[in-house]
């Protein structure tokens, strides 16, 4: 009894927190989402009153019109596209280096995941600003790319204000959100067990595949679930370099609650966005169990 | 020819000499153990022969084959690791398939020997569970099946038995022991545990400081030791400064201060050296009134302490002026777990070749 009052009062406050800051909105979001727009933004009252009474005034027009145009859901779809292809480079990109700072001298390891969360230190809008810079048709790259282009007659082409221009910011902003949890992962590995494959005939590439590989699928997990979800709904990014052909859902989801002032609408998008990602993971995850078999 | 050929190996780690010119030779269908204190290069010798490093000078053939040169994957070398370094990933029979799978074996005859293997372990209901939902005993043995799947030339066993109970450890040796005799794998066995050494070897190589100190028969390591590291470093044993005072063929007399003169077996001494003379505590008799039997060495002294260890009582008696000797007796009567106590006169007899005579 007195264990269980302990186990409440420390718990307490943090599912407090959750519950007021996270359950709560939500439950207001999927309400939001059944309600009218009011005239003037916002929402229009939940009670309607007329001649013949009262009556509740829900609707579901706002999920009507998601599926009314396709339009809504080829930006979902581009959305998705743009967070696989993040999260591959940054798979791809991420592990080698996850592997070479476990593999590195104890004395150096601290330096260097330091070195991998270095940007966090400046502010992430500045971050995105500067790749305005290093895109930019009169960037270094950008001439360097188009003198070698021109060099077998192909026309310049411009970066920014590209999907090109978003996903390369997006590889780069959520690089260390893979890094992290392969490190983690990779560095708790038993370098016996890398010896005992070597022992037993296993090349490099055999070791890499059969002992490294499936021991960090734990943390490839956690890296993807890491990268890929908070893409989905990330509009910073493709508001700065993305131009009108590099939107993305997080964008239309601003406009509706800003500008276009439809409450209804952004949060069923959200509502979409939201339940699609948890189906995605929630297979994602489900498939994993049954790869990983155990740890440890 | 010999099955290894390990000659004046020396491993350096900065100014630090972890093998320092170790010379042996196994030969095929040996149980050959590696003996030694903590630190005196035992794993690094074994990482040598798997191939995980790689002696600065010295030679090691393998049936008359150059070993270094050979990357560990390719070497008919399997290791059993202290941590048995199981693949937690893989089920047991899965791990035992691995060395069969890196030699491209076909996929029925894997599934045949991995049954067989598991058979030979007493796992055969356990091959679909994994590492963590095995015992200790179990663990280790799905290790030795792993390492023994496609019959290496040679098995490397590092402290194998260091992380079971007591109970178990005894069990495992005894299965050690047939494993090695049935499938007539060679064995490397490093252990800083002197009974396991004894119980299991054919031979055993005492090291020390990176060095042999003597390679031998359990039975010559422990009743002919070669020098005082030897003798105090396997089993418990007296050991007495003395100085040859008479040397005679098989027989030389020694003077040991505060005692007097003993006999003892002749190495080879000459007159006037001075050395240690070893002698292990159940060569001694020990009784409150003993006849003294022809060559043996005999003196009366006084229990000043004793050690009850269960089946035997190691008494502390001392004899002359100021020297103890250990001896013991067995508890065979029972509910006495004494027979002398503190103070209690007694004699202790030796023959005079129980002991040796170490000047080294
Ligand atoms: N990679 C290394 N770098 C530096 N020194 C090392 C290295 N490997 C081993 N040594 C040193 O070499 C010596 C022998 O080590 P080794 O592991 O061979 O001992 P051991 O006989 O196996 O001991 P134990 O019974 O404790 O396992 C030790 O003093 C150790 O500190
Ligand atoms: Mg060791």
């Amino acid at each position: 009894m007195g264990k269980n009052l302990g186990k409440w009062l420390i718990s307490g406050p943090p599912v407090l927190y959750l519950v007021v800051f996270f359950v709560i909105p939500t439950l207001i979001m999927v309400l939001a989402s059944f309600r009218y727009p009011g005239e003037y933004g916002g929402l229009a009252p939940i009670m309607r009153h007329d001649a013949s009474g009262a009556h509740i005034n829900l609707t579901l027009e706002s999920y009507q019109e998601y599926f009314s145009d396709f339009i809504y859901s080829w930006l979902f779809l581009k959305t998705l596209a743009y967070a696989v292809i993040t999260t591959f480079f940054c798979l791809v990109m991420a592990y080698p280096l996850a592997l070479l700072i476990a593999k590195s001298a104890r004395k150096y390891r601290d330096l260097l995941v330091l070195l991998v969360i270095l940007p966090f230190w400046s502010n992430f809008l500045i971050r995105i600003y500067a790749w305005m810079i290093i895109l930019g048709p009169q960037s270094v790259f950008s001439q360097l790319l188009n003198g070698f282009l021109g060099l077998f007659g192909i026309d310049p082409v411009r970066l920014l204000f590209t999907p090109f221009a978003v996903v390369v910011c997006l590889i780069y902003v959520q690089l260390p959100f893979m890094v992290l949890p392969l490190y983690a992962n990779l560095e708790k590995h038993d370098p016996a067990l890398l010896d005992a494959a070597q022992d037993l005939g296993a090349n490099g590439w055999q070791r890499f595949w059969r002992v490294t590989f499936p021991l960090s699928l734990p943390g490839i997990y956690a890296g993807i679930a890491l990268v890929f979800i908070p893409v989905l709904g990330i509009f910073a990014v493709p508001d700065i370099l993305g131009g009108t052909r590099g939107i993305m859902i997080g964008n239309l989801i601003k406009q509706e609650f800003l500008e276009a002032r439809d409450w209804p609408f952004g949060s069923a998008l959200s509502i979409v966005l939201t339940v699609s990602a948890m189906i995605i993971v929630g297979l994602a995850a489900l498939a994993a169990r049954r790869r990983v078999g155990r740890d440890v | 020819m010999a099955l290894l050929e390990i000659r004046n190996v020396v491993r350096r780690f900065g100014d630090f000499t972890a093998v320092d010119g170790v010379s042996m030779s196994i030969e095929q269908g040996e149980f050959f153990t590696l003996l030694g204190p903590s630190g005196c290069g035992k794993t690094t010798l074994l990482r040598m022969i798997a191939g995980f490093d790689s002696p600065q000078s010295g030679e090691m053939r393998l049936d008359g084959q150059d070993l270094i040169s050979i990357p560990p994957e390719k070497r008919p070398i399997h290791t059993v690791f202290q941590s048995y370094a199981l693949f937690p990933h893989m089920t047991v029979a899965e791990n035992i398939a691995f060395p069969l799978k890196m030699r491209k074996v076909p996929k029925e005859e894997i599934r045949q020997r991995v049954s067989d293997s598991l058979e030979d372990v007493r796992l055969a209901d356990r091959g679909g569970r994994y590492p963590n939902e095995l015992s200790g005993g179990q663990r280790q043995r799905v290790a030795l099946a792993r390492a023994l799947v496609n019959r290496p030339r040679l098995l490397l066993l590092d402290e194998p038995l260091a992380a079971l109970d007591m109970k178990l450890r005894e069990q495992m040796r005894l299965e050690l022991i047939n494993l090695q005799k049935e499938i007539g794998v060679t064995f490397i066995y490093v252990t800083h545990d002197q009974t396991e050494a004894l119980t299991l070897s054919h031979r055993i190589a005492v090291m020390n400081g990176g060095r042999v100190e003597q390679l031998d028969e359990p039975s010559k390591i422990y009743d002919s030791p070669k020098n005082r590291f030897v003798a105090a470093f396997i089993g418990t044993c007296n050991l007495v400064e003395a100085q040859v005072v008479a040397a005679d063929g098989e027989k030389m007399i020694l003077e040991i201060k505060g005692l007097g003169e003993v006999a003892a077996r002749n190495p080879g001494a000459s007159v006037g050296e001075t050395g240690t003379l070893a002698l292990r505590p159940e060569k001694i008799r020990l009784g409150a009134h003993l006849v003294p039997e022809l060559d043996e060495n005999h003196f009366r002294g006084k229990v000043r302490d004793f050690l009850y260890m269960g089946d035997v009582t190691v008494y502390i008696v001392e004899v002359g002026e100021g020297e103890h000797i250990e001896a013991l007796l067995p508890n065979s009567a029972a509910g006495r777990p004494r027979i002398f106590a503190a103070g209690d006169p007694v004699d202790i007899a030796w023959r005079y070749d129980a002991g040796s005579f170490l000047n080294g």
